[in-house]
């Protein structure tokens, strides 16, 4: 049984006061926030098994080692990929990205073409650009229309026996668009092209099947779907972060080091160096089991009613204009008052306690496409309520008046 | 005035107020009112680019002061900026490098100078203490 009541114990930070308002919380897109059942799995592992891993010989080390590796068997798991060792451990999806993008500098050359679309957060955009700078690949843009939604049948025209790969986000961060992955990978995997699926935005919501979508890369981060910040993943297919060379050098990614020559580690630990966020990939394990307690269908359920209830008490504010009306989205608000700057409604609403994030969310292509300088944009997680909508629908009204 | 009387005059203003809703109006009421700078002025040049506000600023000497004339895209930003500007406009260059911003805080506006908050009030601060040494080493 899904009770919101019950859930919103498990966070603390949800009982808490700002500028003396209690806490609403709907900036979930920018970062989730962290259950007890997560802050106890850090404690626990700063209070009990601290150790480095996969050298050691002694008890803490292996204990702490064992951890690791059953996190990444959990997201292994949650994500349906085949092998544990397809699951790379990072920093966050941008690292992720990063890692992907300069593997491909050593397969690409001039002339190749890359698809970007037109609804990416900036870390799916300029990683790809510096690719290009460095191998004379073309970069190519999906366009998107009004509605937020991508345009399929220009995705269609831009594909060809050029193109090498194509990455685009599953859920768009600034509109929440649930984009056509499906189709665009099969596209893309007809003219031979690897598709890279900047998941950030889904996880919290999506349970992605990566051997059901045949993604080549899937890469997510962990404080997005409960879990702490500045650890994340990478899925990748095992034949291609085969043919991927190492990311950074270091300790753990080597087999055998002299001046003359490095071997490298097998995969996963080809591509981790140097000693990982071993306590934040132990909470991200803590945190899929936590988000997959509650269900993934209770969530998206939940979630949705939501989107419908949040758009239909803002739409009924007049001159507010919602940006992103995508036909398939997640519980993301994107929103204006006429003639109103986000960056006043937001600070009048964080007067009120409600933390929604305004400005151009790291996606400035998308509101130059709106020709607008940003949004107020409200993203809902499965812990938040009607009653928070309330209250910031309320705060969106006094805003108007004070601002008009 | 001294830019240290002034300071203690706006303290003394917003002792007033009594919560922070009349502290916002009466800054969005100077955003709204005031007509900050010339046309002319808001060029790419004077542009100051924040994530989340954007900012003009544009100086010129008069006698012996800086004028500053300055404006944003954002109403509680431009307010701000009036405030600033009614501080530091019209002083000599050197008093205007010596200035602090302390009192900011005292109004109950810190947040909105934070350097994570990228609404470009911060780097216009420094960009009037720029214009203030470039101005003061002309003068020597």
């Amino acid at each position: 049984m899904f009770n919101v009541e019950t859930i919103r114990k498990d966070f603390p930070i949800l009982s808490r006061k700002v500028n003396g308002k209690p806490l609403v919380y709907f900036d979930n897109a920018a970062t989730s926030q962290t259950p007890q059942q997560v802050i106890d799995v850090i404690v626990d592992y700063y209070s009990n098994y601290n150790a480095n891993i996969h050298r050691g010989v002694h008890s803490l080390s292996q204990e702490a080692t064992d951890k690791y590796e059953q996190a990444r068997q959990k997201i292994q798991k949650h994500f349906n990929a085949k092998f544990a060792h397809e699951i790379i451990f990072t920093s966050g999806t941008t690292h992720g990205i990063n890692l992907v993008a300069n593997g491909f500098s050593s397969l690409l050359k001039k002339g190749d073409e890359i698809i970007v679309s037109a609804l990416e957060h900036h870390s799916n955009i300029v990683p790809w650009q510096m690719l290009c700078e460095r191998t004379g690949a073309i970069l190519k843009v999906i366009p998107m229309n009004q509605e937020g939604e991508l345009v399929i049948s220009e995705y269609d025209k831009l594909l060809s026996n050029k193109t090498r790969l194509v990455f685009v986000n599953h859920i768009s961060n600034a509109l929440g668009t649930i984009n056509p992955i499906e189709s665009i990978i099969t596209k893309a995997h007809n003219v031979g092209a690897a598709v890279l699926i900047d998941g950030a935005q889904a996880s919290p919501h999506i349970k992605a099947d990566v051997q059901k979508l045949d993604v080549d890369f899937y890469v997510v981060s962990a404080h997005k779907m409960c879990g702490p910040t500045g650890v994340g993943m990478v899925y990748g297919k095992e034949e291609w972060l085969n043919k991927l060379p190492p990311y950074q050098g270091g300790g753990e990614m080597i087999a055998e080091v002299t001046f003359e020559k490095t071997t490298y580690a097998t995969l996963p630990h080809k591509f981790e160096a140097g000693t990982p966020n071993i306590c934040g990939g132990i909470a991200f394990g803590a945190a899929i089991d936590y988000m997959n307690a509650i269900g993934f269908d209770n969530i998206a359920k939940y979630e949705h009613e939501l989107l419908e209830y949040g758009t239909q008490k803002l739409s009924e504010i007049e001159g507010l204009k919602i940006y992103g009306t995508a036909k398939h989205k997640t519980s993301v608000i994107s929103f204006n008052l006429e003639g109103i700057h986000p960056y006043d409604v937001g600070t009048i609403l964080d007067k009120m306690g409600i933390a929604v994030r305004t400005g151009h969310h790291c996606a400035q292509p998308i509101m130059d496409f709106y020709k607008i300088p940003g949004t107020v944009r409200a993203s809902f997680a499965f812990y938040n309520t009607k009653q928070e909508i309330d209250a910031m629908v309320e705060g969106v009204k006094k805003a108007k008046i004070m601002l008009s | 005035m001294t830019i240290k009387a002034i300071q203690d005059e706006i303290i003394d203003e917003f002792s007033m107020f009594e919560d922070w809703e009349e502290r916002y109006q009466y800054m969005i009421d100077l955003g709204k009112t005031l007509p900050l700078i010339d046309q002319q002025y808001k060029t790419e040049d004077n542009l100051i680019k924040g994530c989340q506000s954007k900012v003009w600023v544009h100086a010129e000497m008069k006698d012996d002061k800086v004028v500053f004339t300055a404006d944003s895209d954002a109403i509680i930003t431009k307010g701000i900026i009036a405030i600033l500007l009614r501080v530091f406009s019209n002083q000599k260059p050197q008093d205007i490098i010596d200035a602090d911003t302390t009192f900011i805080d005292d109004i109950g506006l810190k947040e909105h100078l934070s350097p994570t908050r990228a609404n470009g009030l911060v780097s216009m601060i420094k960009q009037l203490k720029m214009y203030a040494i470039a101005y003061q080493t002309q003068l020597q």
